[in-house]
């Protein structure tokens, strides 16, 4: 692999991303972290990463709502998005498709499925 | 001519009559007669406002001024398309109200006042009955001028039985006493009668044509020759235009507006459009072919005024000309046909007139008297049906009468035209109670009562009584210098007013007052609920009745009333078995005074009908509920139809506002439930999603933990062990919390025992024990606790609580660095205040009332979620209620934050 992809972690929660943070170091992604939405935003357009995990329930903006910022900034087309969340309804899983995610994982998670989900993603698309 | 052939023809011509009204009266009583459906029947029975006044005293107007005679003409001609509205709704109202005069009428509207009724009936008969003896004066004059002026029967000062005219008189009264008066009708309606009518209607529009065509064809070469040579004789020039017949403009128009009144409000007017009408719909008709019959009636006026003027002159009075030219001419047949004419315009106003006023004087002057007498209505009396038939009877005959003595005394000296326009003047007084009442419910009976005296006082003082001074009968300086010399009083030129004829001067004057003195009375007292009822189903009557069909009587009054009326044909002790009969029967108790029950009202007539007849029970009832004329079998439906649906209906009700009642609680209920459960529903969400994120650190920290420790340095894995306790003690705390609210919000957390606890010393040993934390993290923690105890009674475990999650709080939200927290306990009154203070970044003032809540945290923009639950406050919150106290935030952003805490002191300041 020559060139390291690059992963946006957002959550309001810090010892999760510690967690996530570990998993994907491990994998050679290079990581950057936000623990809001706007956070998010700016790194986002500052360094375009090729993947955002993105949880939904965070105070003021909440991670749909990004989603929907970051899909209308075209810096960020090839950008991936996973939905990383606890909120586990059908009907939210399909207001995170309806807004650009290409992936929707529930919390708690399995170390190893998320890190080969993410691979995949990172893989097919 | 001889006198035989004349009263022959008249003979024949009335018996024509009696087989007219014969025969349809026959056919309505087999239900076979569909004449009084037909609005063209019905139109043409309103031409019996089409007198002997405008048969031979048109052409004697005419002749003297021009197109004046037409004034009476134009008004009901103009007002006619406002029938649509004021016609039909009289005539709904009427039907609804069994309404069968225009006593009755205004009667009905102020609360069925009897007062009003007899008012109205003796302004009616003072205006009518000089009205009816000019029609006997043209019968007996028309006869009289026919037969050349041979026979001495027809002058003024003959003896009674001697006059023509009484005999004339007596054989229009039989007729109406056949027709007018041969049963009683609940709806007074006299098919027979109208239908004659309708025919005279016709008679006399083809006799006057006959001899309009014969003038301007038989006399003059047609309207042109005639017209030619009347506009070349200076005499008849002059006739053409208004101001050459001295007619002035406000004559004009009084003429138009008493006419135009008179067409509905003239009794017999008022009885043909009204009280005979049997649909709504037959107005639409007439509201075109009325005046359609006005504008042929008087379309050959004119040229036979003319020809009149040009041939006879003054050799005979103009109110003659119909019939002197004929006579000039020796053309015996044809002025037999006009005299056959103006005999039927004459007869048709006699015979509705009388049966008109005969129904008004025998309902409302002569019953009333025999009932408050006692001489009707009694077990030795006859029975009332016939007595009251007997009482019409009379009163037609009586009217007649009283019309001919008039005729003979001073009615001689007046001429057709100024007769009935005193007439009309006198009817016009019942428009404002008529018409206003109809659509403005603010007007009373006493409104009503003191616009009718004045409008009649007035009326009588400029109209008759000025007659009967210039008859010579008073000093004609009352006339000229006013009584007593006052001039402002003299009755032509009442308050000095100059300029206007008699008739217009007495009209304006009278009308105005009338309604003036209606309007104030009106607006200054106040209606019975009778007079409310009334004036409400007069106003809005079409919300009563359903489309336009007749509906059944609505009858109202006080069962005291009822009470009263029944005792005085019963003994009490009979009064009171039916009635409490009435109770049994319906189940209900009778409150004296409120209003009965049409119900109760129909049940009480029959149970008197059976003892008294049906007329007398009716006409009893009727002096308070004002229903005479309803028939006992109608009663009867009534009574059983309603009496069923009534109570069928009432249970209905009854169940069905039972069943609203608790379908309001079930949807309140429902409601609160659904509140609840979406509060529940909110409550787990939250808990699960506060409770998955701890869960999810450690599960994916400790499978980190277990695959890769090999790999891990030393500083991650203890800081990775770290964060596992720490989130597994959120979890605790988080489950601690839940079942404490649990607790709290179903009741069964123990706040007993209420043993008062002293509030200092538990504030005083918490915030010791919480002292060593605050070093640890080197936050300057101050306290000020005062020495005097603060009792307060609850559950003390729970105050600790708060406590120690207000320090806490203070703790975590304390300036990072240089962290001040500082407690105090003071009594303010009868309350413990406790403050909390921190010097954190503070809570922005939207977020003071929401903090409370459940799950809400303030979040850093930075550092993410501070570690809590979002369970304190609230559970806080909650134990200071439960306690009677209160907890408030007071804090700005930047400036740290103070919680108040208030607690009742034990015991309470009484």
């Amino acid at each position: 692999m020559n060139f390291k992809p690059k992963v946006l972690l957002v959550d309001d929660e810090p010892n999760i991303l510690t967690a996530i943070e570990f998993l994907l170091e491990r994998e050679g992604f290079v990581i950057s972290k936000a623990y809001n939405g706007l956070e998010a935003l700016e790194i986002a357009d500052a360094t375009i990463p090729d993947l955002i995990v993105l949880d939904v329930m965070m105070p003021g903006m909440d991670g749909f709502e990004v989603a929907r910022h970051l899909r209308q900034n075209s810096k960020l087309d090839d950008t991936k998005i996973i939905f990383l969340t606890a909120k586990g309804a059908e009907q939210d899983r399909k207001n995170g498709y309806a807004n650009g995610g290409e992936y929707y994982l529930i919390k708690p998670f399995d170390n190893d499925f998320f890190v080969s989900t993410i691979h995949e993603i990172m893989a097919y698309g | 001519m001889s006198l035989g052939v004349v009263l022959l023809c008249a003979l024949l011509y009335v018996g024509i009559l009696f087989a007219t009204a014969w025969r349809v009266d026959a056919l309505a009583k087999q239900g076979k007669s569909r004449l009084m459906r037909n609005p063209y029947v019905y139109s043409l029975s309103l031409a019996v406002y089409c007198t002997a006044w405008t048969y031979y005293g048109s052409v004697g107007r005419a002749s003297a001024s021009g197109l004046s005679f037409l004034a009476i003409y134009l008004g009901p001609a103009i007002i006619a398309p406002l029938w649509y509205f004021l016609l039909r709704k009289m005539i709904v109202i009427s039907k609804n109200q069994r309404i069968n005069s225009i006593a009755d009428f205004i009667s009905a509207r102020y609360g069925k006042s009897g007062h009003l009724a007899t008012l109205v009936t003796i302004i009616a008969l003072f205006g009518v009955i000089p009205y009816i003896s000019i029609q006997l004066k043209a019968v007996s004059f028309s006869i009289d001028v026919l037969t050349e002026h041979q026979y001495p029967y027809f002058k003024p000062d003959a003896p009674l039985l001697a006059d023509a005219t009484f005999w004339v008189m007596l054989a229009m009264a039989v007729f109406t006493m056949l027709f007018g008066a041969r049963k009683l009708d609940p709806n007074e309606r006299h098919e027979g009668l109208i239908a004659a009518v309708a025919f005279e209607s016709l008679v006399k529009l083809i006799a006057f044509w006959v001899v309009g065509l014969f003038v301007i064809y038989g006399l003059y070469n047609g309207l042109g020759d005639l017209f030619t040579q009347a506009a070349a004789n200076p005499e008849t020039a002059r006739l053409f235009s208004l101001s050459g017949a001295g007619v002035s403009p406000t004559s004009w128009t009084m003429y138009m507006l008493l006419s135009a009144l008179a067409i509905m409000l003239l009794p017999r007017q008022f009885h043909v459009a009204v009280v005979e009408n049997t649909h709504p719909r037959q107005v639409n008709t007439a509201m075109w072919l009325f005046p359609l019959y006005l504008l042929l009636i008087n379309f050959l006026v004119l040229p036979i005024a003319l020809a009149g003027k040009m041939i006879l002159g003054s050799s005979a009075p103009s109110d003659t000309y119909v019939l002197t030219l004929p006579i000039h001419e020796h053309l015996h047949i044809l002025s037999l046909i006009v005299f056959i004419g103006g005999f039927s315009a004459a007869t048709s106003m006699v015979i509705v007139s009388s049966t008109a006023i005969s129904i008004m004087v025998s309902n409302h002057l002569v019953l009333p008297m025999l009932i408050r007498l006692k001489l009707i209505g009694q077990e030795t009396t006859p029975r009332g049906a016939s007595t009251l038939l007997d009482v019409r009877r009379v009163s037609i005959l009586g009217v007649l009468m009283l019309a001919l003595l008039f005729l003979k005394s001073i009615g001689g000296s007046y001429d057709l035209v100024s007769v009935g326009l005193i007439s009309f003047t006198a009817v016009a007084q019942f428009a404002p109670s008529a018409l206003f009442g109809m659509y403005w419910r603010r007007g009373t009976r006493k409104g009503a009562i003191a616009g009718l005296w004045i409008g009649f006082l007035i009326w009588a003082y400029c109209l008759p009584a000025a007659a009967i001074a210039e008859a010579g009968f008073l000093s004609q300086s009352f006339i000229t210098d006013g009584p007593w010399g006052i001039s402002s009083l003299r009755p032509y030129h009442l308050f000095g007013m100059e300029g206007m004829d008699n008739i217009s001067h007495a009209a304006f004057w009278s009308l105005l007052l009338n309604t003036g003195a209606f309007l104030i009375v009106s607006l200054y007292t106040q209606p019975s609920a009778l007079e409310l009822t009334q004036a409400n189903i007069f106003v809005n009557i079409h919300r009563y009745v359903a489309g336009e069909e007749y509906d059944v009587v609505k009858r109202a009054a006080k069962i005291s009333d009822l009470h009263r009326v029944m005792g005085r044909f019963l003994d009490p002790s009979h009064v009171s078995a039916i009635f409490s009969n009435f109770e049994k029967e319906n189940k209900i108790k009778l409150d004296q005074q409120k209003n009965a029950e049409p119900e109760l009202i129909n049940y009480a007539e029959t149970q008197l009908a059976g003892i008294i007849g049906a007329s007398s029970a009716r006409l009893a009832i009727g002096s308070v509920a004002k229903e005479e004329n309803i028939t006992l079998e109608e009663v009867m439906q009534v009574l059983e139809q309603t009496r069923e649906v009534l109570r069928y209906s009432k249970a209905l009700e009854q169940k069905s506002s039972e069943l609203e009642t608790t379908t309001r609680q079930l949807i309140a209920a429902n409601e609160q439930l659904k509140a609840l459960d979406r509060l529940k529903a909110d409550f787990i969400t939250t808990v699960t999603h506060e409770l998955r994120t701890p869960v999810t650190s450690i599960k994916a920290l400790s499978k980190i933990l277990l695959d890769y420790r090999a790999e891990l340095p030393e500083e991650k894995l203890q800081s990775y062990l770290n964060i596992l306790v720490s989130e597994s003690e959120r979890i605790s705390r988080l489950i601690n919390q839940v079942l404490d609210i649990e607790k709290i919000e179903s009741g069964t957390d123990e706040y007993l025992p209420t043993e008062p606890f002293s509030l200092d010393e538990i504030v005083r040993t918490t915030a010791g024990g919480m002292a060593q934390l605050f070093r640890e993290r080197s936050i300057e923690f101050t306290s000020n606790i005062p020495e005097e105890t603060l009792e307060v009674a609850g559950n003390r475990d729970r105050i600790v609580q708060v406590v120690v999650n207000l320090l806490s709080n203070a703790l975590k939200f304390c300036d990072a660095r240089e962290g001040r927290v500082s407690l105090s306990l003071q009594k303010a009154g009868s309350e413990a205040v406790l403050r909390v203070a921190d010097n954190g970044k503070g809570i922005p003032p939207e977020q003071h009332v929401h903090i409370f809540d459940k799950f809400t945290q303030l979040n850093s923009k930075t550092e993410g979620k501070p570690q809590g639950t979002g369970l304190g406050l609230y559970i806080t919150r909650k134990i200071v209620e439960h306690h009677g106290g209160s907890i408030k935030v007071m804090s700005a952003v930047g400036a740290g934050a103070t919680f108040e805490v208030r607690l009742p002191i034990y015991p309470s300041n009484t």
